[in-house]
């Protein structure tokens, strides 16, 4: 681990002025073990973990989450698990519940790839190192995306919660030192083109503050579904979050995103529309998984996640549709 | 009074939760400093240069051993074969990616981690090869050691191929494991005191002090004595531990050339391929049958990787010298060596990885016959040895598969893949049978009567989880006539009576038998001063002086080992529930009825044989170190990428012990069950994933991906 400075922060206001060259801690589940694997080098790190950024409110028109609200904190909430059911289930099959106790918000929008080249420093990895390469394209790619990937890189965003916030179209409330924004979720997590080193569209300084998600009634009657490796603790091989609003046999509106499959959560507004309008049978639901991973480039290792992506959007479809 | 087969709890049980119980690294000594590895990225070649520059410069960095620098050890750095060869800085050469290439050693163990991680390593490479596919043309036959016994490569008997033209039906088929890493939770740590010049206490994470001996006052050139080892606890080895590996030499190295004590334990990610691992295999397998399910022709050929330099077999095919009645039996074993880490034993070595395929191959006979796979392994029920045509020392094979049955409810079983549903999914149900050898090697102990009627017992054994402290005390106090808090039993110092490694399910059945003998000789040296049961011992030795009256004895094989073969048996059953789309796979249960002679505590047999079972379920459905075979190294080198099963992969393990009593295979009359709970595992699973889905998977783990 190299040298850094520590610095805990007072206030926001304090942090947001302490921020631009610094990297924010708050739970420390991805910063610090990279810290220790010296993938990520900050310098300073201003700790915002004691700030008060931890309530979960319910606003007349969607719930405000703090950004330092735990995952375990999140998924047992009541008006979470009520409205958003989706976010209730990913953030469970996230982690470990050692991990989700102390993993936040914030951090968890901020998780880093999982990608095993990123985190060897053996190996050429563009996003580590700038330029550097990529030894993914030619390497074992099983856990690497088919999905919004460019020939720098192909590491899969690894967050469960993610992919629920992208399928309910969360907002990210950021503050800096050019004052409030919010950024749509889809804007948040950027496309790896040719600077996969660049991961979030946050301006130097940025602190998130909360994430805003409206009330819906697709949020109401939604699921989430991984497929893994194992039956706890291990990353999605393919994930969805899907959630249905369904009126007199119709769907009236639909919510779908990927995940397990994307460089970033993998929300398909297409698919989403493809659903409007339609029964809420198996048909329909294929249809839309169809579109949901066109496009997808698979290589040697990663080919099956096609398939077992559309196969998850079904499930989850399937779910949605037969309620709560 | 009984004590030998009472449920007695770990008597470790509350140092071990409280930590108390003191590991390798948690030994200290004024002066410490601390070593950490630098590992090379390359996987074969040389080293150029370690430019250690800049860290040596930082703050409290005590020193970089690199090749140019490191001390010349003046004796070989492998002990007596079959001690590991290993590299110790001693020439530039890289034989694997991830071999040690330098080591930083600083006053803290941030500072040592912050040296190490500034080392910059320059190395001219070489054209590698990790992939077994591409070296199998290559491949060699050779002989393997097992259960402390060399065993040739290749046996048979009878005529196969004529066997094969003689049956009804035939399976031909390739299975594959895949190359495995123990991650015990304790990596391994040592920790070097140079008491004198030539005068050295290392602690260390081992399953074996005399190898550690050995090996350092080989390297060292020093008289054996001269070379204390100690561990009183280790956490976890399942054969990792079972040979010293470079970082002991290292750490003792650098504890040398910077005139202090060092300590040095592997981060996880140095867990992938300097200390072992289980190799990949390639199996085939060629069965013949009768209409009536008896074999007529059974050839089990294994090809495992190992290493450029050292040599390590998996013993896959050895099952199928002992295992079923056939009258034309081969079985050989191939190496291939690769760039790579030499890989060593990993719980039911050989057993484990060769059940699979033997196991799976049956299950395919049984479907090619029609027949029930429980029905065509009664068919072949070996009587007696097939290939040495000798009796077994005990066999309760048939005792296993009928209780296994019927706790499993195996009767429930539908021949047809795919014909039962629960909720949604698929249910399978497979079998398979498990063996693994009765190992025994020579093992002395001491025993020592107190003037206050307390006694102490002595062997160099190790606590690796398999319950010594415990069990050793109740055979000790067993043989005593004495309660078991009035005996001490202690281990883990290489100034102790010599006991085998603990390893092989050897060492219950060897130092067991030791101590059995020792309290026994013990016993009756004190009925012999006057002693007339265990309440008068204290009177007895305070008579003769109060001195502590003390035996040594020595349990070792003979010629019983030629006229028996000796195993330990069981039958495994799998339930498993499939994900029909999503291919999912979930052990619903696992139940594993074992015979393997006498039972020392039904508590701790039932807990090793139940971590056995677990770690099939890994083998089957989990466990991988992945290469990246253009960069020539495991990249999969964390717990969240290296998978072993978690806790809720595991649901219902339900192990039975199966009376059996061996009067021949030692004199406790133990086959010991640290192994054979793996045995089949694998298989069953696999089997009952066919059951599930149709799918027959011959190579694991089964993935979901496998099976959509």
């Amino acid at each position: 681990m190299r040298h850094f400075s520590y610095q805990r922060a007072a206030s926001v206001e304090d942090a947001v002025r302490a921020g631009p060259g610094a990297a924010f801690l708050a739970g420390g589940t991805s910063l610090v073990d990279l810290m220790k694997l010296e993938v990520l080098n900050p310098s300073r790190l201003v700790d915002v973990s004691r700030l008060d950024l931890r309530g979960i409110e319910a606003r007349p028109d969607g719930l405000r989450i703090g950004a330092c609200a735990t995952n375990s904190e999140v998924a047992a909430h009541p008006e979470v698990k009520r409205r958003f059911p989706v976010l209730s289930e990913a953030l469970l099959s996230g982690a470990s519940p050692q991990l989700r106790n102390v993993a936040t918000v914030a951090g968890n929008l901020m998780q880093r790839t999982r990608c095993a080249y990123y985190r060897d420093l053996a190996t050429a990895c563009n996003k580590r190192e700038p330029g550097s390469g990529c030894a993914a394209l030619e390497g074992w790619t099983r856990m690497h995306a088919i999905l919004g990937g460019s020939e720098r890189c192909i590491a899969l965003h690894p967050s469960d919660m993610c992919v629920a916030m992208a399928a309910l179209q969360a907002v990210i409330h950021v503050r800096g030192p050019n004052g409030d924004r919010d950024i749509p979720f889809g804007d948040f997590h950027l496309l790896p083109g040719d600077h996969p080193e660049r991961e979030f569209a946050l301006e130097p300084g940025e602190l998130v503050l909360s994430v805003f998600i409206p009330f819906s009634a697709a949020g109401m009657r939604s699921r989430y579904v991984k497929v893994r490796d194992r039956a706890s603790y291990a990353f999605a091989l393919a994930s969805c979050a899907a959630g249905l609003e369904i009126a007199s046999g119709k769907i009236r509106a639909a919510q779908l995103a990927l995940g397990g499959v994307g460089t970033k959560p993998w929300r398909v507004p297409e698919a989403e529309q493809a659903l409007q309008g339609q029964s809420p049978e198996r048909v329909a639901f294929q249809r839309a998984a169809e579109i949901a991973v066109r496009g997808a480039q698979t290589r040697r290792d990663n080919a099956f996640k096609m398939e077992l992506a559309r196969r998850t959007a079904v499930r989850a479809l399937t779910l949605a549709a037969e309620g709560a | 009074m009984k004590n030998i087969g009472d449920p007695l709890p770990r008597v470790d049980g509350p140092a071990k939760v409280t930590g108390a119980a003191r590991y390798a690294y948690e030994w200290q000594v004024p002066g410490m400093a601390y070593a950490v590895l630098v590992t090379s990225n390359t996987a074969r070649g040389r080293v150029l240069e370690v430019d250690a520059s800049a860290a040596t410069r930082e703050p409290g960095v005590l020193a970089v051993l690199t090749p140019q620098n490191a001390m010349r050890l003046p004796g070989p750095t492998q002990g007596e074969p079959p001690d590991r060869v290993v590299q110790a800085l001693q020439d530039d050469r890289v034989y694997f990616s991830n071999q040690p290439v330098a080591v930083a050693v600083a006053d803290t163990f941030e500072r040592a981690v912050h040296a190490a991680l500034m080392v910059r390593i320059r190395s001219e490479p070489a054209r590698h090869t990790v992939r077994l596919e591409d070296e199998l043309a290559n491949a060699v036959p050779h002989d393997l050691i097992a259960g402390g016994r060399s065993i040739p490569a290749d046996e048979a008997r009878g005529d196969v191929a004529r066997g094969l033209r003689e049956a009804d039906a035939r399976v031909e088929q390739t299975y594959e494991t895949p190359p495995e890493t123990h991650n015990p939770m304790e990596p391994h740590a040592t920790v070097a005191v140079w008491e004198a010049p030539d005068r050295l206490t290392v602690y260390d994470s081992t399953q074996w002090v005399f190898a550690v001996q050995r090996k350092l006052a080989r390297a060292f050139a020093m008289p054996k004595e001269n070379v204390h080892v100690i561990a009183k606890f280790v956490g976890g080895a399942f054969g990792s531990k079972g040979s010293p590996w470079s970082h002991v030499l290292l750490t003792a190295m650098a504890a040398k050339q910077v005139g202090r004590p060092v300590k040095l334990a592997l981060m996880r990610p140095h867990m992938f391929g300097m200390v072992g691992g289980r190799p990949h295999t390639r199996q085939k397998l060629a069965l013949g049958a009768r209409k009536d399910g008896r074999l007529t022709a059974l050839s089990h050929q294994s090809a495992s990787a190992t290493s450029r330099f050292d040599v390590f077999v998996e013993g896959c095919a050895l099952q199928a010298r002992h295992l079923y009645a056939c009258p034309n039996i081969e079985s050989k074993h191939r190496i291939v060596r690769l760039d790579i880490g030499t890989p060593t034993f990993m719980r039911a070595p050989g057993e484990a990885s060769g059940s699979f395929a033997l196991e799976s191959a049956l299950d395919e006979l049984a479907v090619a016959l029609d027949l029930d796979p429980l029905e065509l392994r009664l068919k072949n029920h070996a009587e007696k040895d097939p290939i040495e045509d000798r009796p077994f020392s005990s066999k309760s094979l048939r005792a296993c598969y009928a209780e296994g049955a019927r706790r499993f409810g195996w009767e429930k079983r539908s021949a047809r893949p795919r014909a039962q549903t629960r909720e949604g999914m698929l249910v399978g149900m497979g079998m398979a049978t498990a063996a693994y050898p009765g190992n025994f090697a020579p093992a002395q102990a001491l025993a020592r009567m107190n003037a206050d009627g307390t006694a102490l017992v002595q062997s160099g054994m190790l606590e690796v989880g398999n319950g010594a402290y415990t069990v050793m005390r109740q055979v000790a106090a067993d043989a005593l006539g004495l309660p078991v808090e009035k005996v001490r039993f202690d281990l883990g110092d290489s100034t102790m009576p010599e006991a085998p490694i603990t390893a092989g399910s050897i060492s219950t059945a060897s130092v067991g038998s030791a101590v059995l003998l020792v309290c026994r000789a013990l016993r009756q040296r004190l009925e012999q001063m006057g002693a007339s049961g265990a309440a008068s011992y204290a009177e007895v030795v305070q008579r003769a002086g109060g001195a502590p009256i003390e035996e040594r004895s020595k349990a070792a094989p003979g010629e019983e080992r030629k006229r028996y073969t000796m195993l330990g048996h069981g039958a495994q059953f799998a339930e498993v529930l499939v994900d029909p789309e999503l291919g999912m796979v979930r052990v619903a249960r696992l139940v594993g009825a074992f015979a393997c002679g006498r039972v020392l505590n039904a508590r701790l047999a039932r807990s090793q044989l139940m971590g056995g079972m677990v770690w099939g379920i890994g083998m089957a459905l989990h466990e991988h170190s992945v290469y990246d075979e253009k960069l020539g190294r495991i990249i999969s080198r964390d717990l969240a990428d290296y998978h072993v099963a978690s806790n809720a992969d595991v649901q219902s393990i339900e192990p039975i012990l199966v009376e059996e009593e061996d009067t021949v295979v030692d004199p406790a009359g133990v086959k010991g069950m640290g192994e054979i709970g793996t045995c089949g595992a694998a298989a069953a699973i696999a089997n009952a994933v066919f059951n599930a889905t149709g799918r027959r998977i011959r190579s694991l783990p089964i993935t979901p991906d496998n099976l959509l």
